[in-house]
């Protein structure tokens, strides 16, 4: 098996390629048919849809850590709102005089507080690359630092969940201040072009939603090429007896930080992805509660299942969007509350993780009927 | 936009002078909760306090986030803050949840209404529903309606609402005259263009009048907003406001405040000038 | 428009300054004194003439009409005054004539003492506001300072302190030659004090013993009559008041730290209520119980409903509404509990973090179960009498409310602690805490003792909602509030032992509550998040860890 192959497999292949199909479909719908046409997709289903693949790319950020190595952060959101923010600064230095009070340089928030001048740390953000790049390095250095500490002492399980979502809340709480200079509770927004582009305009939104579904693709083939590699294996090894591989020599800890400020990179990315596609940032993005959210997409879909991670965000959001708006509102609450519980009992594999084990133990059963099968497979299974 | 609800100048303002002119106050404790709107309405009134002579070392602001539980400590100052040989009063912006227990804790520690009156923005009737407001008893509200002011028309209204969600206790409030007013209007603009098509309903709001809650008519202003009276109340023991004060007539709103530096030569006029923020220093519109 | 509001203002600002004048005897600002007194024209003498200013129904009227009355002497005028505090006193416009309700409800001509048959058409009610508030403390100051009850004779003194109505110099020397009563004797020598430190005539050596008298008492509102001392006072009075300033000022800030160890321990003990069932699910069964917030909303719930009942039942037992919430809130949660742990948890065990989940949706469902049975707002909840209201110990404000949940707290924690130490029950489940297979090899059916201890915490959660109703919001999201900072207590406390969450709750309460004042309430929030994160790196156990092989599994 090429490293390619072990990678690519059939439903990797399924997937890129109704991936790829939505990323070309989709903006092609939208800009090139008129909007009379039966087949026209509306430009707030565009927005709508490059939500749902940021939600994506955040749900397949925390299968890495939870489904592979078995840690469940519960601060997910945090990393994710912090790439939106680094992209929500961006943003913000890009509306220049055209704000309501019109100065140059500082933001209006910062006018209205009466700030005679830009803080340092908004220095530099007005540069697109200067924004990427602490897209990725502001939840990266925090997840290093954290994972640095909590898993070199060990700290594991429920006590490292309860922590994650002690720092999401401090988050929290910070970026609600006014004086923290970062627009308190209203957040960033009233965003105007990024890149010179409009940000409300047809096409830019289509283009940030290929962006998205490139991004997205680009994070699941790095998560399978880690989680098919012997690095990989290690992984599931610390997940199911972590003590055991210290023992045999492997440093554990090690691996867990790599992985999780990786996987704080990819929320990062999905929340900057996120920001300028629905026009706004607030510190409700640090809420605790988000962050559960975003684990029971990962639960729904199938945790240790990469694609599942992807259908469930896709799914429950789907689900969300469709009954909070209905006259089913009051109960979405009842059902959200109702799937956390009837997926922890009744489908713990997931969706795609139970059609995973269905498929194989049906491929076995008939192996097993088959005489010519080899007795060794029977083994193995 | 239009604006039915109340402009700074319409509650805050008011407010504010009926305590220094009714009350003698001379000591100012700003608090709000950290966001934009009592950020504006505490920039407005520390601008309009300074400019009656009253000193910074007599304001004291105080910003807690949403929500906020334990109020031990900044009551605790409010009246260390109060005990300073001048008559002090609290301008309260807190918003929601947080007004439950802050005023919970005002009763443990015995802040009575006598001593340090705290007014509020954004407490009604409501939110009153939610405690038990024997030890408020003169605490302040300011708002454009009570639904303890006596007219057949109000009266009617409070008749219908609680006939209409079925609870005879149910209370009505400011923010919902302001709908009342609001719907009214959107009401006689259709009529008067007879066509529901929104921009045509825009240009002919302005100058429309409706009939308020509180025995006056309140009229579409240029600017959006409309003129309303101000009432200033008294907390009961029945969770009702008592009237204590109000404006002689309506006040018509502002949509810039004439008390800060930045948007004093600012007016907003959508009917000649087209523009929401005109400087009639410059005659330009778009703002500084 | 605006020049006519500013201008009445400006009339009765007049009129409260031409009426106030000769106690002051300043002369009156550009006003016209006689026009401003002119409802008050027709030549009625004595109390008659007093009594005419309430018909007017005018808040600076009312308030003159108080000082007019009181300062008649005049046997009628306590009962008229005390009719106006109580909100019994009303007028007819149309026949100008005063009334109050007496005891039994009887309407009375206030002028001429008799019972009225037929009520005016027009009866209205004397309004009242704070200004008017104060003039009546201010009146019975100086009417009831020798009545007969002591609370009142006490109270007369406070008002007095407080209005430093110069008026009342005489009546006040008289009821300090008469008292007996040492506390309320004391109350009216510095009430005395006040009033000659604000009055014009006093002498200076009368003033600077007056300040001495002040300053001894020391607490705020001690500060606030000295630190507006009227202008005007000679040089060695502001001298000495400025020294008694500083040296209370300090003697407060010392007692400030007492203060704010004192709000740490109430905020403290409230953390410790609310994770304390907390401490024993998790610590017991290993069960991260996300929906223990909604168990402590259910508790306030209960707690609004029993007063619910009680209001239109029988008022009487109000006071007593929160013993009987105890117990209900204890049995409801604690049942609820136990179908939880029945019907979900029980599926779950060893799978912690799947646990977690679970109990989240389970707290969303129970939030919107509360939501739409009782509605998105507060409820009101009240507080019996013998929660409100403070008292001092020295320089330091001690609300009974406060007083009243750390007792409480204490009392569920020992009952708590002799639970686990005197019970068959506790004793099962401190062995099923430190090995589950071998107690369960030792016969005890752990899977009760699990059912059991899960309803234990649960009801404990009930009755924690039961105390913070009366200092927080009663709404579905009440148990939002206090999860995280729960299981931060809990694991900052080490799993498993109770008395590392009491550590742990009054630890983080007090060192919240010291930081407040320098980071601001938010600040001190993170700045102990941020701590409790660092600590559980450096102990990942807790405070005070379990030790044993028990632990690792």
């Amino acid at each position: 098996m090429t490293p390619l192959m072990r990678i690519l497999d059939r439903g990797s292949v399924i997937f890129l390629a109704v991936l790829a199909a939505a990323t070309i479909l989709i903006p092609l719908l939208n800009l090139a048919l008129p909007e009379t046409s039966l087949f026209h997709v509306p430009t707030y289903l565009v927005a709508l849809f490059g939500k749902y693949v940021c939600y994506a790319i955040l749900a397949l950020s925390i299968d890495l850590i939870w489904g592979y190595v078995g840690i469940l952060s519960l601060g997910h959101g945090a990393f994710f709102a912090l790439g939106g923010y680094a992209m929500g600064m961006y943003l913000m230095r890009q509306i220049g005089t055209r704000g309501v009070y019109a100065n140059p340089i500082l933001p209006d928030f910062m006018v209205f507080l009466n700030w005679p001048e830009l803080p340092v740390f908004w220095y530099g953000f007005q540069h697109l690359p200067y924004a990427l790049l602490m897209v990725v390095l502001v939840p990266g250095a925090l997840a290093f630092v954290f994972g640095w500490f909590a898993f070199r002492s060990r700290v594991t399980g429920v006590y490292l969940s309860i922590i994650t979502q002690a720092l999401t809340f401090a988050l929290l709480l910070g970026f609600f201040r006014n004086d923290f200079g970062f627009g308190g509770n209203n957040g960033l927004t009233d965003f105007k072009d990024i890149l010179g582009f409009n940000v409300q305009a047809q096409s830019t939104r289509a283009s940030l939603f290929a962006l998205s579904c490139i991004a997205l693709a680009i994070g699941f083939l790095i998560c399978r090429a880690l989680v098919t590699s012997k690095f990989g294996k290690m992984l599931v090894a610390i997940r199911d007896a972590e003590p055991r591989t210290r023992f045999l020599g492997y440093r554990a800890e090690s691996y867990k930080v790599f992985v999780f400020t990786l996987s704080a990179c990819m929320a990062g990315v999905a929340g900057a992805l996120y920001v300028p596609q629905v026009g706004i940032i607030n510190p409700s993005e640090f809420s605790p509660a988000n962050s559960i959210e975003a684990v029971i997409w990962v639960a729904v879909g199938g945790r240790g299942t990469l694609i599942g991670a992807v259908i469930g965000a896709i799914l429950v959001n789907y689900a969300k969007t469709t009954f909070t708006s209905g006259p089913l509102a009051p109960y979405w609450l009842f059902m959200l509350g109702g799937l956390f519980v009837a997926v922890t009992l009744l489908l713990p594999r997931g969706v795609v993780g139970t059609w995973q084990w269905w498929t194989q133990k049906r491929r076995a059963l008939a192996a097993a009927k088959t005489p010519a099968a080899p007795p060794t497979t029977q083994a193995a299974e | 936009m239009f604006y039915t609800g109340a402009a700074p100048n319409q509650q805050a303002i008011p407010a504010v002078d009926y305590l220094m002119k009714d009350e003698k106050v001379k000591r100012w404790v700003l608090a709000g909760t950290d966001y934009v709107y009592p950020r504006t309405t505490n920039k407005i009134l520390e601008a309009y306090l300074k400019s009656k002579g009253v000193a910074q070392e007599d304001i004291m602001i105080n910003y807690t986030p949403f929500g906020h539980a334990d109020w031990q400590t900044i009551v605790a100052d409010i009246k260390k803050f109060g005990s300073a040989g001048k008559k002090t009063a609290v301008v309260s912006t807190i918003n929601g949840d947080a007004n439950v227990p802050f005023y919970k804790e005002l009763g443990n520690q015995g802040v009575k209404a006598k001593d340090i009156p705290v007014v509020a923005f954004s407490v009604g009737e409501e939110e009153l529903a939610g405690i038990d407001t024997k030890p408020l008893l003169g605490h302040l509200a300011a708002w454009n309606y009570f639904q303890s002011i006596k007219n057949a028309k109000n009266a009617e209204f409070i008749k219908n609402w609680q006939a209409y969600t079925k609870n005879a206790k149910r209370v009505t409030n400011d923010p919902m005259e302001a709908h009342v007013i609001g719907f009214q209007m959107w009401v006689k603009a259709v009529e008067k263009v007879k066509s529901t098509d929104p921009d045509k309903v825009i240009d002919a709001l302005p100058g429309i009048e409706a009939p308020n809650l509180t025995g006056g008519t309140s009229k579409m202003l240029p600017n959006h907003h409309i003129t309303k009276p101000v009432f200033i109340g008294e907390v009961k023991a029945d969770g009702q406001f008592n009237v204590v004060w109000k404006t002689p007539g309506l006040v018509p709103g502002d949509a810039w405040s004439k008390e800060l530096e930045g948007s004093k030569d600012l007016v907003g006029d959508w009917v000649t000038k087209k523009c929401g923020n005109f400087n009639t220093k410059t005659n330009k519109c778009g703002g500084a | 428009m605006r020049a006519l509001p500013d201008r009445l203002v400006a009339l009765l600002f007049a009129l409260a300054i031409a009426l106030t004048a000769p106690a002051f005897a300043q002369p009156a600002p550009a006003a016209d004194p006689p026009a401003a007194a002119e409802p008050a024209a027709p030549a009625l003498t004595g109390l008659a003439g007093a009594l005419a200013h309430f018909l007017e129904d005018d808040f600076a009227e009312t308030d003159t009409g108080i000082g007019e009355v009181a300062a008649t002497a005049d046997p009628r005028a306590a009962t008229i005054i005390e009719a106006l505090q109580d909100g019994r006193l009303s007028f007819s416009a149309e026949e100008k004539k005063v009334f109050y309700k007496d005891a039994s409800g009887n309407l009375i001509d206030a002028l001429s003492g008799a019972p009225v048959a037929a009520e005016p058409a027009d009866l209205s009610d004397v309004r009242l506001n704070n200004r008017v508030r104060r003039a009546l403390d201010a009146a019975i100051g100086g009417l009831s300072l020798q009545a007969r009850e002591p609370a009142k004779r006490l109270q007369s003194a406070e008002a007095v302190f407080k209005s430093r109505e110069g008026s009342v110099l005489p009546a006040l020397d008289a009821a300090i030659a008469k008292e007996t009563d040492a506390k309320i004797k004391q109350a009216m020598v510095e009430a005395r004090a006040a009033v000659i430190i604000n009055s014009e005539d006093a002498s200076e050596v009368d003033k600077l013993t007056a300040i001495g008298v002040v300053r001894a008492r020391g607490d705020q509102e001690a500060l606030n009559l000295l630190a507006g001392l009227p202008a005007g006072s000679p040089a060695s009075v502001q001298r000495a008041a400025r020294d008694a300033v500083a040296s209370m000022q300090s003697k407060l800030a010392a007692w400030a730290t007492v203060q704010n160890a004192w709000y740490g321990l109430s905020l403290g003990s409230v953390l410790l209520l609310a994770a304390i069932g907390l401490a024993i699910t998790f610590g017991v069964m290993g069960v991260i119980n996300m929906a223990h917030g909604e168990m402590v909303m259910i508790g306030a719930y209960v707690t609004f409903m029993v007063q619910e009942y009680i209001r239109t039942s029988s008022p009487a037992l109000f006071d007593y509404s929160l013993l009987i919430a105890v117990p209900i809130a204890f049995v409801v949660a604690g049942l609820i509990g136990i179908l939880i742990e029945q019907s979900v948890i029980r599926f779950l065990y060893g799978r912690p973090l799947e646990t977690l989940l679970a109990t989240w949706g389970i707290s969303l469902i129970l939030q919107q179960a509360v939501r739409t049975a009782f509605g998105p707002t507060n409820r009101e909840v009240g507080a019996p009498s013998w929660m409100s209201g403070t008292f001092s110990v020295g320089q330091i404000n001690i609300t009974y409310g406060r007083l009243w949940i750390i007792l409480f707290t204490m009392a569920v924690f020992v009952g708590l602690l002799g639970l686990l130490r005197f019970t068959r029950m506790g004793l099962e489940m401190r062995a099923v805490t430190q090995n589950r297979s071998m107690a369960a090899s030792m016969g005890i059916r752990t899977a009760r003792v699990d059912a059991l201890t899960f309803g234990l915490g649960s009801g404990i959660a009930g009755i924690a909602g039961v105390a913070l109703s009366q200092i927080d919001n009663v709404s579905p999201n009440l148990g939002q509030g206090y999860i995280i900072d729960s299981f931060l207590v809990v694991v900052f406390g080490g799993v498993g032992n109770l008395w590392g969450t009491l550590v742990a709750a009054l630890t983080l309460g007090i060192a919240n509550k010291f930081l407040e004042p320098f980071a601001g309430a938010v600040l001190a929030k993170i700045a102990i998040l941020v701590f409790i994160i660092l600590f559980i790196q450096k102990r990942p156990r807790g405070l005070f860890a379990l030790k044993g092989r028990a632990v690792e599994a």
